[in-house]
């Protein structure tokens, strides 16, 4: 029954978790310039969502690969810094709109990424690549920042978590580049923070911050996750538990006969 | 001939006595013999020589205070009290005699307990009003009790429930960021998610904290009586949550909203989730209240301020939080 | 020498009779009668490491500013109670060892009395003449619980900052007296006066130890005036009881066991990290962080919290039952108060009023095992919901559909496991009874065919 039930949780798990369809790339890359590069990138992995000039695809959903039906944001004013960063951390290609975005292995190669960066940067104005610069920030600072801003979702040390229906990210693998972006678009359900809300120098701190936290003091030994009493508890019943009671059972006998 | 029998018999109970007297000098044992065991000896002699080192060695180690010193000290006592847990184990399981006593269990009743409450029967012999006497004994002990539990009520404002209703928010009073500078209504955007305060109040107080978000005014639905609570479509909301008192940290507001969920303010404690175009409904979780809304208002300078008090008392809920408006 | 010694002390005290008796006090030889030993020293460990903790943590919600080694706390204010916690930790030599210690210490402890209460209730051990000592067994639980709940929220740090503001909704949802007593404790609203923090302490360190050492010596006296129970064999009966004296035979098995877990729990304590609050941040009404978890044996709590749907019952503008009220008090008390009439239902259940000195296995008592798995299970099951949210973070199972199977699984379960557990234990009766049958044909079989020699 337990494994009927398991199926059952599984099947949105594994939904959510398709494997990636691949990229479409054109066969004479090399012959291409930078911008037609980026403009036949776009038009075959990104257009059938995202419209073939950025308008977005809004409404009547397009009929994509396969079932899918193809639906996506503009990206018009998206900006440089918001395709840099959905492209470098494989949130994006997206092979399902309904899907989740997750960081997965990235299938466009480093001059692949810059021709789209610039060619979708091209549909209009929005975030510039950010440059933070975490060694002007204080880790305190950050601590108190990313506390207040950030741990509600991704946990304090930024272990990732959960809100209602959607699993949030760790940060372990976010690069400071990342961390900044993140912060300026509010990817997915993640909100937005202008400069108005958190200034340049404030996040320079809380990339500081994450950096430190994707290394955290263990002073005590085996971290164990960093979430605190969930693992905690498994510790003290799987391993205290087990050893004490075989320890009595070592130390007891029954009697002889 | 008399006296040679009485030698003989003399010799014989001296001889058959004399085993007897043999087996009777060796005294009764109360502990069992058990063999000994040299090689056992020594493997508690070496491990308590383990053991001894390990010990040995902690003033050593905060002498010297080495890196990981915690989990060298730890590991150091704690192999030092393993190796005396392995002594003490061998030795009572080769070194130790096996016996295997027999005891006799209590008896069930004791002879002693009709002894008992004949004492307790006896000495009130003198009464003659035993009822009357038991009844105010009892009361005496129950005022007494009361008296004693008294004082207790000092521990708190035990009868100023009032204060529960209490929020520092008034109408005027400015929106505060959480280093004190004041929060502009234009400052305030969309997919932005903000903490606020009133500015010159305990921001520990439940009452205080604020989130602050703002939805396309198209989206709102906010119950009767609150139109013009959100200017713009800034919504204000007490941040503690109605369930069980966590801050609501937690905002997910969708990029694309034809495939993504709609916003929410979400309490990580039990994952309690409410809507803020409704003006704090609860979609799930187990919060019995929807999230307290503050009516704001935007002043000449563009600042943020409240426009009077939350729409119901913030924060847990309790018998009589729906009795009364917040004050 | 020694009999010199003996000689000096019981002319003196007059011990000699007494200790006669118990030096050659008989133990029953059987491993899970040194699960309640092993509790025992685990509080002795909570004992002397708290102790030693005393002598450095402050109890203090003055506001301070941090300016120790710690860099991500540089110049944060906090309070003097968590500043004191983290130099503490990071700063004093065989500080952390120590707090870590005691707080795996207190975990382990609540592991063992658990396992203890497990063997009691499934042999059958709390019968007549033992319910007393079973009350107070129960009784030391729920301390324990309380108390270390205290512990862990001494520290003001972000995690156990949250677990009191939940404890403070569950008790204002007490209905009528619930605003009433969360005033009286916590001298106001919420996060208290500043007598509050050294009232937690004050319990934490004197009241609830000496309550808790207090109920240990009686329930130790009562075990020993009643005498051990035992399992069934040969020679063992309601009268007599078989097993190893205290010396020599099963001192150095205590003792043994004592070591051990005082090594268990410094290996924890140095090499296993728990509770690092100078991760978590101080605790501030308005903070919160995700993944939040009360210490594992209040864990069944966070998951009735969770679990309840929002069912607030409400007329007249009175608040009847306010929602925490289900998951934060019915709940534990249907637990404690089922634990606790236990022996009363199955006296009544059974009639059986007589003396049992002999303890059942639990194949032998199929009715009591079936329940006693039965309502484990359910506790387990609200329990396991309580992180429901880690499955989601780790296996990406929906939280909300383990809510919807949840509120299905944990009344039907219970019912599947009542009616598996005592098929099984008819059926191992059965077989039992049918090789006892088997074993004596074949015995007189054996003596039929022997030849005369």
């Amino acid at each position: 029954m337990s494994l009927v039930l398991l199926a059952a949780f599984a099947a949105p798990a594994t939904a959510s978790a398709q494997e990636k369809v691949g990229i479409v790339r054109p066969d004479n890359e090399g012959a291409l310039s930078d911008s037609e590069l980026g403009r036949q990138l776009y038009a075959g992995n990104c257009s059938s969502c995202h419209g073939s000039n950025g308008e977005g695809v809004v409404g009547e959903p397009a009929e994509g690969a396969g079932d899918i039906q193809a639906l996506g944001p503009p990206l018009r004013g998206a900006g440089e810094g918001t395709v840099d960063f959905y492209l470098r951390t494989g949130y994006m290609p997206l092979p399902d709109p309904t899907q989740v975005p997750h960081r997965t292995r990235v299938l466009f190669n480093e001059r692949e990424i810059r021709a789209l960066v610039a060619y979708v940067g091209s549909f209009g104005s929005g975030l510039p690549i950010p440059e933070p610069q975490p060694g002007n920030g204080r880790v305190s600072e950050g601590l108190r920042l990313f506390t207040e801003h950030c741990a509600g979702c991704h946990q304090v040390v930024a272990a990732g978590g959960y809100v209602t229906d959607v699993r949030v990210p760790p940060l372990s693998q976010a690069t400071a580049r990342q961390i900044a972006q993140a912060v300026r678009i509010g990817p997915y359900v993640m909100p937005r923070f202008s400069d108005k809300a958190i200034s340049d120098e404030e996040l320079d701190s809380i990339v500081a911050y994450v950096q430190a936290a994707q290394h955290p003091h263990d002073e005590g030994g085996w971290g164990i996750g960093h979430i605190g009493p969930v693992p905690e508890g498994m510790v003290a019943w799987l391993l205290g538990g087990s050893l004490l009671v075989l320890l009595c059972a070592v130390i007891g006998k029954r009697i002889k006969q | 001939m008399s006296r040679l029998r009485d030698w003989l018999v003399s010799a014989a109970v001296l001889l058959a006595g004399r085993g007897r007297a043999h087996r009777r000098r060796e005294p009764e044992r109360i502990v069992a013999p058990t063999e000994p065991r040299p090689r056992s000896e020594l493997a508690v002699v070496f491990l308590l020589l383990l053991s001894a080192a390990f010990a040995a060695g902690v003033p050593i180690i905060y002498a010297l205070d080495p890196p990981r010193f915690t989990q060298v000290l730890g590991a150091s006592l704690g192999l030092s009290l393993a190796f005396l847990s392995a002594a003490l184990i061998v030795a009572g399981s080769r070194l130790i005699p096996d016996e295997q006593l027999e005891e006799d269990y209590p008896e069930e009743s004791s002879r002693e307990q009709a002894a008992v409450a004949e004492i307790v029967e006896e000495s009130s012999s003198g009464f003659t009003r035993k009822k009357l006497l038991g009844s105010v004994a009892a009361l005496t002990g129950g005022a007494l009790g009361v008296a004693f539990l008294t004082p207790a009520v000092s521990l708190g404002p035990v009868f100023n429930t009032r204060q529960l209703y209490d929020t520092p928010w008034r109408r005027g009073r400015r929106l505060v960021d959480e280093n004190g500078k004041p929060i502009a209504a234009g400052d305030v955007e969309t997919k932005g998610f903000y903490t606020a305060y009133p500015e010159g109040a305990d921001r520990e107080e439940l009452g205080s904290p604020l989130v602050v978000v703002r939805l396309d005014p198209r989206e709102l639905a906010l119950p009767a009586g609150r139109e013009d609570w959100a200017p713009e479509g800034i919504l204000a909301f007490s941040k503690i949550c109605t369930h069980a008192g966590c801050a609501i940290s937690l905002y997910r507001v969708p990029t694309f909203e034809p495939v993504q969920p709609e916003p929410a303010l979400v309490c990580p404690c039990h994952y309690s989730t409410f809507d803020p175009a409704t003006g704090g409904s609860v979609l799930f979780g187990p919060a019995g209240r929807p999230l307290p809304q503050l009516p704001l208002l935007v002043d000449e300078s563009g600042d943020l301020r409240a426009a009077g008090n939350f729409d119901q008392p913030i924060g847990p809920s309790w018998w009589g939080v729906r009795l009364r408006e917040p004050t | 020498m020694i009999r010199k010694a003996v000689r000096v002390v019981d002319q003196r005290t007059g011990t000699a009779p007494f200790l006669r008796k118990a030096l050659r006090y008989v133990f029953p030889d059987h491993w899970s009668f040194l699960l309640g030993e092993v509790a025992l020293y685990s509080f002795i460990v909570l004992v002397a490491t708290g102790i030693y903790l005393t002598f450095f943590f402050d109890p203090s919600t003055e506001r301070v500013v941090y300016h120790g080694p710690y860099e991500p706390l540089q110049g944060v204010e906090m309070s003097r109670a968590y500043q004191s916690v983290v130099q503490l930790s990071l700063q004093v030599k065989a500080g952390l060892l120590i707090r870590q210690m005691h707080h795996w210490a207190a975990n382990v402890f609540v592991v063992a009395i658990v396992l203890h209460l497990l063997r009691i209730f499934f042999t059958g051990a709390f019968r007549k003449p033992r319910e007393l000592t079973y009350y107070i067994g129960l009784t030391m639980l729920a301390l324990s619980l309380l108390e270390g709940y205290l512990g862990y929220s001494l520290a003001d740090d972000l995690l156990s900052g949250m677990g009191l503001a939940i404890g403070y909704a569950v008790a204002l949802s007490i209905p009528f007296v619930g605003g009433n007593l969360a005033l009286l404790i916590w001298d106001g609203e919420f996060p208290g006066s500043q007598d509050f923090w050294p009232r937690m302490y004050a319990t934490h360190v004197l009241f609830l130890p000496v309550a808790i050492g207090v109920l240990i010596g009686l329930h130790l006296f009562l075990v020993a005036s009643r005498h051990h129970t035992q399992f069934q064999g040969p020679r063992k009966t309601q009268r007599k009881v078989i097993g190893t004296p205290t010396v020599p035979g099963q001192a150095p098995r205590s003792l043994g066991l004592m070591a051990g877990v005082a090594s268990l729990l410094f290996l924890l304590g140095g090499l296993v990290q728990i509770n690092p609050v100078w991760l978590w941040g101080p605790y501030e009404t308005g903070l919160s962080t995700n993944g939040a978890q009360p210490d594992w044996y209040l864990g069944w709590l966070i998951g009735g919290l969770r679990l309840m749907p929002p069912w607030e019952p409400h007329a007249w503008g009175y608040t009847f039952v306010p929602n925490p009220f289900w998951g934060g008090v019915t709940f534990p008390l249907v637990v404690f108060g089922t634990l606790f009439a236990w022996p009363t239902i199955e006296r009544r259940l059974t009639g059986d009023r007589g003396f049992h000195n002999i303890l059942d296995r639990p194949r032998d008592a199929p009715h009591r095992t079936a329940f006693g798995l039965a309502f484990v299970s359910w506790v387990v099951l609200v329990f396991f919901f309580g992180s429901a949210d880690r499955v989601t973070v780790f296996f990406g199972l929906s939280y909300v559909n383990q809510l919807y199977a949840y509120w299905v699984v944990v009344w039907v379960l219970p019912v599947l496991v009542y009616a598996v557990t005592l098929r099984v234990c008819r059926g191992v009766q059965r077989k039992e009874l049918v090789d006892a049958e088997q074993e004596r044909a074949e015995a007189e079989a054996r003596a039929a065919t022997a030849p005369e020699i």
